[in-house]
C-alpha cells in the first residue's frame, strides 16, 4: 500500500470519529465498581439473566443452523424465480428496527396472530412471553447473519470437489455431509458465531414479542436496561460482560473483520 | 470396453463426439482449449447430462437419451483423475483413497487397509497421513490415481493429469504415470492439450476441435498425416488443403503445387519446413514448385530459424542462422521459395 501524508482536516475528523467510539467504552469501564464486581455479577438477577441469555442465544443459534444452512444451500445452488425477493425478505431483519420485528412476530405468533391463534386453539401453545418466544425473537433477528455467511461460503467453494466425490460413489447426501460441509466449515462457524453474538445482544424484538419476565424472557440486554434504573453498578458489570464477549468474537474472527482489504 | 456418443450444447460449445475404446487401450483425447475435451469427460462420468447420445461400458448402458436412462455419477463404474487432482483438503491421503470404498459401503477398517495397500503400491505409504496440502504435485497425482483406482472401475478417465505440475517434475511423473496406467486393465482415456503427453501415454489419439473429432489414429499416423491446422502446428509442419488431379494440387487461394504422390480429389498436402528452400533470386534447375513471397517473421529456435513467407502461398521454412545471414533475410524482404515435388506428401482429405 502506498502511504500518503493525510490532510490535517482528515486527521482531525478521524480523531473525533475514533473518540466517538472509544469514549463510551472508557466511560463504562471508569464507572465500574470493581470492588463489588464479583458480588454484582453473582447477584441472583444477574445470574438468572446470564443463564437465560446463554440458553436463548444458543438455542437461537441451533435453530438458525438447522433452518439456515439448508436455506443458504438453496440460495447458493438452486436458481428459481423470485429467489432474490425471498432472499431480501429473509435478510430484512438485519436492517429492520428490531422493535418492528417484535411487533410483526406478535401478529404472526401472538395469541391473535396468524399462526399463534391456530397454535393456541389446536394445541394450547402460546409463544409470546415465554422463553420459546425469546428464542424465536432472537432467531428472527440473528439468522440472516448465518444464512448470508454460509451462502457466500457455498458460492466461493470449488464445486468440483463435489463432482470428485460423486464419481467416487457418494450420493448427494453423503457428498454434502463429508465434502461440502467440511469445506464450508469455516463459513458455517463464522456464521454461527455472528448469529450467536447478534442473538445475545437482542433487545427490541425480545421485549416487544416476549416481554421482560425475569427468568423467562429477561435476557442480559433487558436486565441491563432494567438494572440501570435500580442498580446501575449491576448494569455496568453486565454491560462489561457483553462488551467482553463482543470484543472476544471480534478478535477471534480478526481475519474476517479486522484486516483492511 | 467403452462406447460413447456424447452430444450436448453447453454455453458456446456444441459437442458431438463418438469415442469407442477397447479394453486395455489407452486413448488420448487431444485438442486445443475450448475444444470440449473436459466436457466430454464430465459427460461420460455422468456429471453433465447428454442432449443426445449414449454411453455404454462393458455392454452396460449408463446413459441413453432415447431410452431415458441416466445413471448418476456415483453409480457408474468410472474412475476419474481430475485436473488439479481435487484431493479433499480436509482428509489425509489415506482417507482420500478410502473415500470411494467407504461411499460404496466398505467397512471403515477394511477400507483403510485397502487404501493403505493402494498407497503402498504407488510408493506413498509414508505419506498416508499427510494432508493433500503437504504433498508435492507428483505425490498428489498418485494419490488421485490411487483414489480413482481403489473403487475398481472399468474405465479410468484422466483430465490433464500433468498440467498441474512444474515442467521440471513432468518428465518423471509422466514415466511413473505410464507405468501405473499400464497396470490397469480397463479402458484408459487421457484428456490433454499437450501433444507430448498424448504421444508418450497413448496407443491411439483422438483429435478434438470445436466439439468434433477431426482425426483419430495411432500417434504415428496422426503426426505424419495431420488433418487439421492444430495438429500441423503442433507437429510443426505446413499443412495445405486443395484439390489434386494428376499430381497437380490446386491450393485454396489460386496457387498450385506439383507433387510426386498421385492422389486425386480433395487432399491435404504436408510440407516439412526443412524441405522449403529459400533463394535471393529465382532458382534454376529441378524444383517443380517455385514462387515468390515476402518474409513475414523470423523465429529463432536454437540452431534453427523458422521463416514465415507470405505471398500467394504462405509457408514456413526452416533454415540455419548462417543461411539467414547469407540470404540477408529481413522481415518484409522479397524472397524466392522452392519445394521439390518429392517433398510434398499428399493424402486424401
Amino acid at each position: 500500500m502506498r502511504s500518503e501524508r493525510p490532510p490535517a482536516l482528515f486527521v482531525a475528523l478521524a480523531a473525533v470519529g475514533v473518540a466517538f467510539f472509544v469514549l463510551p467504552l472508557v466511560g463504562l469501564v471508569s464507572r465500574a465498581s470493581w470492588q463489588t464486581a464479583l458480588g454484582d455479577l453473582t447477584s441472583p438477577e444477574a445470574l438468572t439473566a446470564l443463564r437465560l441469555s446463554l440458553v436463548v442465544s444458543l438455542a437461537a443459534t441451533a435453530l438458525a443452523l438447522l433452518l439456515g444452512v439448508p436455506l443458504a444451500w438453496i440460495y447458493a445452488r438452486v436458481p428459481f424465480r423470485g429467489r432474490d425477493v425471498i432472499r431480501a425478505l429473509t435478510t430484512l431483519p438485519m436492517i429492520l428496527p428490531p422493535v418492528v420485528g417484535g411487533v410483526a412476530l406478535l401478529f404472526a405468533f401472538g395469541r391473535r396472530g396468524l399462526v399463534g391463534q391456530a397454535l393456541d386453539a389446536m394445541f394450547g401453545i402460546r409463544i409470546p412471553f415465554t422463553t420459546a418466544g425469546a428464542i424465536l425473537a432472537a432467531t428472527f433477528v440473528a439468522m440472516p447473519f448465518l444464512v448470508l455467511t454460509v451462502e457466500s461460503g457455498l458460492r466461493s467453494m470449488d464445486r468440483r470437489y463435489e463432482d470428485a466425490a460423486r464419481t467416487l460413489g457418494a450420493g448427494r447426501w453423503l457428498v454434502f455431509r463429508r465434502v461440502t460441509l467440511p469445506l464450508i466449515a469455516p463459513s458455517v462457524f463464522a456464521g454461527a458465531v455472528l448469529c450467536w453474538a447478534r442473538a445475545l445482544g437482542e433487545f427490541g424484538a425480545t421485549i416487544t414479542f416476549a416481554g421482560n419476565l425475569p427468568g423467562t424472557t429477561q435476557t442480559l440486554p433487558l436486565a441491563v436496561y432494567i438494572a440501570l434504573e435500580t442498580r446501575p453498578e449491576v448494569a455496568i458489570m453486565l454491560s462489561l460482560v457483553l462488551l467482553g464477549v463482543s470484543l472476544f468474537i471480534l478478535i477471534a474472527m480478526r481475519d474476517r473483520y479486522l484486516r483492511g482489504v | 470396453m467403452l462406447a460413447a456418443r456424447v452430444a450436448l450444447r453447453l454455453g458456446t460449445l456444441d459437442l458431438d463426439v463418438t469415442i469407442d475404446a477397447a479394453p486395455g487401450e489407452i486413448v488420448a483425447v487431444l485438442g486445443p482449449n475450448g475444444a470440449g475435451k473436459s466436457t466430454f469427460l464430465r459427460a461420460v462420468a455422468g456429471l453433465v447430462p447428454l442432449d443426445r447420445g449414449r454411453v455404454e461400458v462393458d455392454a452396460v448402458v449408463l446413459e441413453d437419451v432415447a431410452l431415458r436412462i441416466h445413471l448418476p455419477p456415483e453409480r457408474r463404474p468410472i474412475g476419474v483423475v481430475f485436473q488439479d487432482y481435487l484431493l479433499f483438503p480436509h482428509l489425509s491421503a489415506l482417507e482420500n483413497v478410502a473415500f470411494g470404498l467407504r461411499a460404496r459401503g466398505v467397512a471403515a477398517r477394511d477400507a483403510r487397509v485397502r487404501a493403505g495397500s493402494w498407497l503402498d503400491r504407488l510408493g506413498l505409504s509414508e505419506h498416508a497421513n499427510a494432508r493433500p496440502g503437504a504433498l508435492s504435485g507428483g505425490q498428489a497425482q498418485k494419490v488421485a490415481l490411487a483414489r480413482a483406482l481403489a473403487i475398481d472401475p472399468r474405465v479410468l478417465l484422466l483430465d490433464e493429469p500433468l498440467a498441474a505440475l512444474d515442467a521440471s517434475a513432468r518428465g518423471s511423473v509422466r514415466r511413473d504415470l505410464k507405468r501405473h496406467l499400464a497396470s490397469f486393465a480397463g479402458v484408459r482415456i487421457v484428456i490433454t492439450h499437450d501433444p507430448l503427453e498424448a504421444l508418450a501415454l497413448a496407443d491411439r489419439l483422438v483429435i478434438l476441435e470445436g466439439g468434433r473429432v477431426i482425426q483419430t489414429g495411432s500417434p504415428a499416423a496422426v503426426t505424419q498425416r495431420p488433418r487439421s491446422r492444430y495438429i500441423a502446428d503442433l507437429v510443426g509442419v505446413n499443412l495445405l488443403r486443395g484439390t489434386s488431379a494428376a499430381g497437380q494440387v490446386a491450393v485454396a487461394g489460386g496457387a498450385s503445387l506439383q507433387s510426386a504422390d498421385a492422389v486425386d480429389g480433395e487432399v491435404f498436402a504436408v510440407i516439412h519446413p526443412r524441405a522449403v528452400a529459400l533463394h535471393r533470386a529465382r532458382p534454376e534447375g529441378s524444383p517443380r514448385n517455385v514462387w515468390r513471397g515476402r518474409t513475414s517473421a523470423l523465429d529463432y529456435q536454437g540452431d534453427r530459424v523458422r521463416v514465415g513467407v507470405e505471398g500467394e502461398m504462405p509457408i514456413i521454412a526452416e533454415v540455419t542462422p548462417a543461411a539467414v545471414r547469407e540470404l540477408d533475410l529481413a522481415e518484409g524482404g522479397e524472397i524466392w521459395v522452392s519445394v521439390k515435388a518429392t517433398e510434398i506428401t499428399v493424402y486424401p482429405a
